[in-house]
């Protein structure tokens, strides 16, 4: 345990304390959010739709099993959550829950006995929802069929699982309100905004946490590492803003899964897959509007490029020999692309990120893009996992990210991709 | 006269690509993707685990890439490269590697003492009748190359992969649809049963024809993997 984990685990439980004591902050409403699917009539037809736009079924369904009947593992630092079964079983799923239990949960997260929830249910975003919605995603989730699955206990280390410390969590990190719409932009920046900051929940990835897990936006925006996926800032153009990309090419990147030379894959093809191809185009508009116009932000100015030392240098020297080997016969002799079965590496964001962790995780694991309605049959990327050692993919991709400012990328770096789930 | 040139490059150029891009917009490109582990056009390699997909019968290789999804069969990477695909995409690919016609490198000269070979080819090809164990033939084929449209062939792949297989299927980790004949028969079988068994297939040549014949299954148990897979 590193000193900065104890410390974060100290100031937990004080703020824990102190939050039992003192209570949350109250909640708020709002009458002027954005209204999604409005041309919906049936609440339940409604929630369904919303259910698919906050993709609840992707936490919620275990490989194999049924939908929404939980079991689903999410590893975190803090230990392995095992997400709930919100079927309507009245034993082991939410069948005994009405309305306002639910809107406590999504607006407050908080169970149906008041205890507080993990902040691994995003909460934190779903509490923008208004109550209309909210209770539509309740009509459609009573309509399931009930699945009796039990619930298994999330696997946390100590002390993050002494629930009642989240407490202090929540007096810090989390104020209840619904969506507030902004008088001074326009209809389709708001609902773009509600999208994106409450439904779609784009921040539980996209946005760093600290040691506790709680969004840090303000103080240090970059993406994060989730999933053992690095997921890029919205925010930062060389990283996953959209800023220098049309809207037209921004929305079929969402919907379709690859565009403008740039693939979703990890967890992000899992989310076009299952939720952003099946969404309405004004939706679609709406998100990448408020997505474009997001402030940009030059994050910490890109570091000096390192001074190359003879280790890096000798690493991508073997590292073009690599590539001309295993990866040039598909990407082209100078990584330029062969579309479209093979993107470019020249240039690519994807490689030219500081972080390495994505190129690291293609490389060993490959993928193929997600299948969409625009693109039934994508091109895959096989994995070398068994083919390359941790040193030649770290070789690799030193050549490709030789004239970015990028860190080089060490043999342990792969290394500790090679464990773990894979999303 | 500079516009004209570099309307005349870029005719060049559209012309010089196209055809590369129709080139790279097949089936076969798309599959690139398997062959780092299952082979060149999905042969198999000479690593001693991953099993050859080329040639296999279509609904067998279907029902395969469902099971990876659903947790049937457990192989991490393998669920990881099809979770995010349409089932027509994976029937297709499916079809694509049943078509395939490669010809089959000469098998490796068994390890097993022959007293293990004596008795995996017994078992294979009689079965153990005392103790309720059917031929491997009565199922997958006198020649053992499958039959159509679901049974998979047993010859032309690795032991190590045979042997897994089986153990999987007597642990749990791997099943069919219900009724699982294979688990039920891969449960009478004992760790010798399986060495011996595995070292005899994997030692056999394959012959000129490998592809799956049509044919009727001979088995009396009812087996659920061979209704279509949805």
């Amino acid at each position: 345990m590193t000193r900065s984990r104890v410390a974060a685990a100290l100031l937990f439980a004080l703020l824990g304390t102190a939050a039992v004591l003192f209570g949350d902050r109250p909640t708020g409403d709002s009458g002027d959010a954005p209204q999604i699917a409005a041309d919906i009539a049936d609440p339940v037809a409604r929630g369904a739709y919303l259910a698919l736009a906050a993709n609840c079924r992707g936490c919620h369904t275990a490989r194999g099993g049924a939908a929404y009947a939980g079991g689903r593992a999410i590893p975190t630092p803090f230990g392995t959550f095992y997400a709930p079964n919100i079927t309507p079983d009245d034993d082991t799923g939410i069948g005994r829950w009405d309305a306002d239990d639910f809107w406590r949960a999504l607006h407050e997260g908080r169970d149906d006995d008041g205890d507080p929830l993990y902040p691994v249910f995003p909460y934190t975003h779903y509490t923008k929802l208004t109550r209309r919605d909210a209770d539509a995603m309740f009509a459609y989730l009573r309509s399931l069929p009930a699945e009796r699955r039990e619930n298994r206990g999330h696997a946390l280390r100590f002390p993050y699982d002494q629930r009642w410390m989240l407490a202090g969590w929540r007096a810090l990190f989390f104020t209840p309100g619904v969506y507030a719409a902004d008088a001074d932009r326009d209809a389709q920046w708001n609902r773009g905004a509600y999208l994106v900051q409450g439904l779609g929940h784009c921040g539980a990835c996209h946005e760093a946490r600290n040691a506790l897990g709680a969004i840090r936006s303000r103080e240090h925006p970059a993406g994060g590492i989730v999933l053992d996926w690095y997921a890029p800032a919205l925010d930062v153009a060389r990283e996953a803003g959209l800023y220098d990309w049309t809207h037209e090419q921004a929305v079929a990147l969402l919907r379709d899964g690859q565009a403008n030379g740039a693939s979703t894959l990890g967890p992000m093809a899992e989310v076009v897959h299952d939720s952003l191809q099946h969404l309405e185009t004004e939706d679609l508009d709406a998100m990448v509007t408020y997505l474009q116009a997001l402030p940009a932000r030059d994050p910490a100015p890109s570091p000096p490029a390192p001074a190359t030392d003879a280790t890096i240098a000798a690493s991508r020297e073997r590292g073009g020999v690599l590539y001309r080997d295993h990866c040039a016969d598909c990407h082209g002799r100078r990584a330029e692309g062969r579309p479209p079965a093979a993107p470019a590496l020249v240039g690519n964001r994807a490689l030219t990120m500081d972080n390495a962790v994505n190129p690291i995780r293609v490389v060993l694991y490959g993928g193929f893009a997600p299948g969409t309605h625009a693109v039934p049959e994508p091109f895959g990327m096989p994995p070398f996992s068994a083919e390359l050692d941790d040193q030649q993919i770290a070789d690799i991709l030193n050549w490709l990210r030789r004239d970015s400012a990028a860190a080089a990328v060490r043999d342990y770096d792969v290394r500790r991709q090679r464990t773990g789930p894979l999303w | 006269m500079k516009a004209a040139l570099r309307l005349l490059a870029a005719v060049v150029l559209t012309a010089a690509c196209a055809p590369a891009r129709a080139e790279l917009d097949t089936m076969a490109q798309r599959m690139r993707a398997c062959e780092t582990c299952h082979g060149d056009h999905g042969r198999a390699t000479p690593d001693g685990y991953f099993p050859r997909i080329a040639g296999k019968p279509a609904g067998y290789l279907y029902a395969q890439l469902l099971d990876f999804r659903s947790g049937h069969r457990q192989h991490a990477q393998m669920a990881y490269l099809l979770d995010r695909q349409t089932p027509a995409y994976l029937m297709r690919m499916a079809a694509y590697f049943a078509t395939l016609d490669l010809p089959y490198p000469a098998p490796p000269v068994p390890q097993a003492p022959p007293a293990v070979l004596a008795r995996g080819a017994a078992l294979v090809r009689d079965g153990d009748p005392g103790r309720i164990l059917p031929a491997c033939t009565d199922c997958h084929g006198a020649a053992l190359t499958g039959l159509q449209p679901a049974v998979p062939g047993l010859l032309g792949l690795p032991q190590d992969y045979l042997a897994a297989q089986l153990g999987a299927w007597r642990s749990g980790t791997r099943k069919a649809r219900e009724p699982d004949c294979m688990a039920t028969i891969a449960r009478r079988l004992d760790a010798g049963d399986i060495e011996a068994v595995s070292a005899w297939l994997a030692a056999q040549p394959l012959p000129r024809d490998a592809h799956a014949p049509a044919g009727e299954v001979h088995g009396t148990l009812h087996c659920g993997s061979l209704e279509p897979a949805r």
